[in-house]
């Protein structure tokens, strides 16, 4: 499914941020802040640029999407669902005994879409150079692999492993798309462990470096496309964000990484978000 | 000529057998890949490496990213091996196992070189004493703790042709006595009758079954006869054996080169007292880290040569109810 219409594109990331914010008001906890930052820039991917197909999540020849940020899974469930993976009633389960929604992407609960587990933070590019190693040098694959990461998260040594051992084969097939959103949960990267400056840094590595609005939807969907032609490197999409992205009192507040909004507070949410408040509740 | 070759068993190194296997493995499944980390000669990938280069990837002396990259190997359908020596890829790839292989149950399986003591000269940083109890702990996590090359060999062709997920090989450096041929059975979760005998059971795993073997001729000499099992599968852990041993011996030693708290021996007595509790005792290394040496001169001074597990055998026989 490619959607091309810009205003179309917004409108479901618009149904995308309502729902993360349902998703955790109801499970009563979870990571706004962080999900709301990669809203858009997961739905210009599972809409735009990926080859997918949601009726056959184990397509052989599907692009694989690794979250490495596996705290902001209330987004990817969101696109996931948005996409048609599985029904969007299951949304609300989420963190609820017995569900296919863990607090951090679970493989083995069978949702279909989810690639493998992620949480323990640091790990899903190792895991994204493995998979683009094996399409590139073993399969001759035309897919590509995307890793998701936090600008918190490349603190992890891990990381630095990966970034080194992508350069080090070339994977032309793998772009990792940062969530430059500046903040952790003990506030502002670069008080809490400085990382930057992450795109000479990454070019060091021998990684092609694109920076681009992480809000700006047809912009993500241009430098992906552009990053797609580059052979010979890996591609690094530094997207610089803004952590609670949409919603007036969590944008830039680091508090809101890891806790769900009140009663009063979802509703104000909802509210800015365009959406009637018995949306809040409906199909509990 | 030493006692072991006395016994007529050839010296060879149990990680030959792991390279052996991948080689062997190698024909018969394309979709085999192997990662190392720099040490390819040493943990015997270089048996796989030298014949499909193209199939081999070097993660460099980064275990983190090398058991990530295997994991996602099998998101593209393939099945990877990751081998480095057994602290390095349990110690510091151990949350990485943990959540990248086996909570997402990853079709991975690693290939821990250089366990135990008898590492030898390099020292305590490079003698693996911790991870049968680490591995084993896992959930979906099999282990598999084989005595000598031959049965190290069937345990990486079992791991790949077997078994659809996590798997941890544990091998050693120095030479072992061969005690297995290719005739002997190899069954996964089943352990294995080395020797009969009614007095006690030892139940050993890695060189220990070979030391277990020269206890229980000594302990003969004695008029004592012990039962030696081979337990090549820690986990899933064969509780039938453990228990019919229990209630027949009435006591059980076990012997492995691996701290005592938390190993292969802990997995037996979990077993034991929740099924036939019997006097029990332990071989093994007693909460301390190793140290440099031969291997043989190790295994006497840690107390893990087959004169130490007689000694053990004889004094556990006397807290016998029965």
């Amino acid at each position: 499914m490619k959607i091309t219409d810009t205003s179309r594109l917004e409108e479901i990331a618009r149904r995308v941020r309502f729902d993360i914010i349902k998703m955790t008001y109801h499970a009563g906890s979870g990571h706004p802040g962080g999900s709301l930052s990669i809203a858009d820039i997961l739905t210009a991917l599972y809409f735009n640029a990926l080859n997918h197909d949601p009726k056959n999540p184990e397509w052989n020849d599907r692009d694989r999407v690794i979250l490495s940020k596996g705290h902001a899974c209330p987004a990817l469930y969101a696109v996931l669902a948005e996409a048609g993976y599985f029904p969007r009633e299951e949304l609300w389960t989420l963190r609820k005994f017995g569900s296919r929604l863990q607090g951090h992407p679970a493989v083995d609960k069978g949702l279909p879409g989810i690639e493998i587990s992620t949480g323990s933070l640091g790990q899903g590019l190792s895991i994204a150079v493995g998979t683009a190693l094996a399409g590139k040098k073993l399969d001759d694959a035309n897919w590509n692999v995307y890793a998701i990461l936090g600008d918190g998260e490349i603190e992890e040594g891990q990381v630095w492993e990966a970034f080194m051992a992508a350069g080090h084969y070339h994977l032309d097939n793998l772009i990792a798309i940062i969530d430059n959103n500046d903040l952790q949960i003990d506030g502002f990267v670069c008080d809490v462990m400085n990382i930057h400056p992450i795109p000479d840094k990454l070019k060091a590595f021998n990684w092609q470096v694109f920076v681009v609005d992480g809000h700006s939807i047809p912009e993500i969907i241009d430098v992906v496309e552009e990053a797609k032609k580059v052979r010979g490197t890996p591609k690094a999409i530094i997207a610089k964000t803004v952590k609670g992205k949409g919603i007036s009192y969590m944008e830039n507040v680091a508090d809101w990484h890891g806790k769900a909004p009140n009663r009063e507070l979802a509703l104000k949410a909802v509210a800015e978000l365009g959406f009637p408040e018995s949306a809040l509740d409906n199909d509990i | 000529m030493n006692i072991y070759e006395k016994h007529g068993w050839a010296m060879v190194p149990s990680r030959n057998g792991f390279g052996e296997a991948l080689r062997e493995l190698a024909e018969r499944h394309p979709e085999l890949v192997v990662i190392g980390a720099d040490l390819t000669d040493s943990t015997r990938a270089s048996y796989f490496s030298e014949n499909f280069p193209e199939r081999f990837f070097n993660a460099g002396i980064a275990e983190q990213n090398a058991a990530g990259m295997a994991a996602g190997m099998s998101l593209a359908g393939k099945i990877a091996v990751f081998s480095t020596y057994g602290v390095f890829a349990a110690g510091r790839a151990y949350d990485q196992i943990r959540t990248t292989i086996c909570y997402s149950n990853a079709n991975v399986k690693i290939g821990g070189a250089h366990g135990g003591i008898s590492v030898g000269p390099d020292g305590a940083t490079h003698q693996a004493l911790e991870e049968i109890a680490t591995m084993r702990v896992l959930p979906r996590m099999t282990l598999f703790t084989p005595a000598d090359a031959e049965e190290t060999r069937k345990a990486t062709i079992a791991a790949v042709e077997e078994i659809k997920g996590p798997v941890y090989i544990r091998f050693g450096r120095a030479p072992v006595p061969s005690i297995t041929d290719r005739d002997t059975s190899f069954e996964v979760g089943r352990a294995r009758l080395v020797r009969d005998g009614d007095d006690l059971t030892i139940i050993a795993c890695g060189s220990m079954v070979a030391e277990s073997i020269l206890a229980a001729e000594i302990l003969e000499s004695e008029n004592i006869f012990a039962r030696v099992i081979d337990l090549h599968t820690v986990k899933p852990i064969d509780r039938e054996t453990i228990e019919k041993c229990a209630r027949e011996t009435g006591a059980i030693l076990t012997a492995e080169e691996h701290q005592i708290a938390g190993g292969m021996g802990s997995a037996v007595a979990e077993v034991v007292v929740a099924t036939h509790p019997v006097p029990m005792d332990f071989v093994g290394v007693n909460d301390r880290f190793g140290e440099s040496g031969e291997p043989a001169e190790l295994l006497k001074a840690f107390g893990l040569d087959y004169r130490s597990i007689a000694e053990k055998a004889k004094n556990l026989i006397k807290r016998k109810t029965v």
